[in-house]
């Protein structure tokens, strides 16, 4: 009961603020919204016993990458108005036709109360509890190359992100010629 | 009444819907962005969801990976932008031609 509570707040504020990322003018209440569906999945980690994924959720995405993202929207600017002329006049109506079917094939789903999605499941399961240690083990010793594969990743942003911001233009030039 | 694991594949698969809607309509490059990590976490969701009706640990490890990879596309996406701004001076991707034929 307490989950099914839960579960309808948590769910009614995470597509308010998805539904607000779409559709708010201004980028500062897009990231706000954003915010909002983010904290509401930290929120259902929990109820899920994904302790850690949860802190994880709101310590690098609502904390570091939300903060990323309005620091480079202040950078922009916030003050300019989207331009809302059309270019691609044809794009609207094809995004209507698309956003109607993925809907239909949600309420679809709804209405007709077809919520065995993992077919593999078998009735009562112990639920995981995703402790740190719980989920360190199989990051450390099963997933341990794909573990080491995210750290290079990581260093080739980190390295990327640099050479883009600080090569001028001119500067990338005078090199390759 | 249980809350099953299909209720949250539903909620993701709306969140995916409308981060998809989202990528299509908005031309501010940001928004756009918002739009993809919003997809990236219905993903997360789901991996969360089936691996509690799995009773296994698996699909909260993979979305470590995916959080991983998300970070560094921001991380990148985002000193893109901001080159394209200075150069620009615009964050509409309709106005940014330059790359194609």
């Amino acid at each position: 009961m307490v989950e099914l509570i839960l579960f309808v707040i948590t769910a009614v504020a995470a597509l308010a603020g998805a539904v607000t990322v779409v559709t708010a003018r201004n980028p500062v209440h897009s990231a706000m919204g954003l915010f909002g569906t983010l904290f509401s999945l930290a929120v259902i980690y929990v109820v899920n016993l994904a302790h850690l994924v949860a802190a994880v959720q709101v310590i690098v995405y609502a904390g570091a990458v939300m903060t990323l993202f309005l620091f480079v929207i202040m950078l922009i600017g916030v003050d300019k108005a989207e331009d809302t002329s059309e270019h691609l006049p044809r794009q609207r109506i094809l995004v209507g036709v698309l956003g109607t079917a993925l809907g239909l094939v949600v309420a679809a789903l709804v209405v007709s109360g077809r919520f065995v999605w993992v077919p593999a499941a078998v009735g009562d399961v112990e639920i995981p509890n995703g402790t740190v240690q719980a989920v360190a083990e199989p990051l450390f010793t099963t997933w341990i190359l794909a573990f080491e594969v995210t750290a290079l990743l990581l260093t080739i942003a980190a390295a990327g992100a640099i050479a883009l911001a600080y090569f001028k233009r001119g500067l990338i030039r005078e090199e390759h010629e | 009444m249980t809350v099953g694991p299909g209720w949250y594949m539903t909620l993701a698969a709306a969140l995916f819907s409308i981060g998809a809607i989202g990528m299509l309509v908005r031309r501010n490059a940001l928004v756009m962005f918002m739009c993809i990590e919003l997809m990236l976490n219905a993903v997360n969701l789901t991996f969360v969801a089936a691996g509690r009706a799995l009773g296994t640990l698996d699909g909260q490890v993979s979305v470590f990976f995916v959080l991983v990879v998300a970070a560094a596309e921001v991380v990148v996406g985002l000193a893109i932008i901001v080159a394209v701004f200075r150069a620009r001076a615009t964050a509409s991707v309709d106005e940014l031609s330059e790359l194609k034929g």
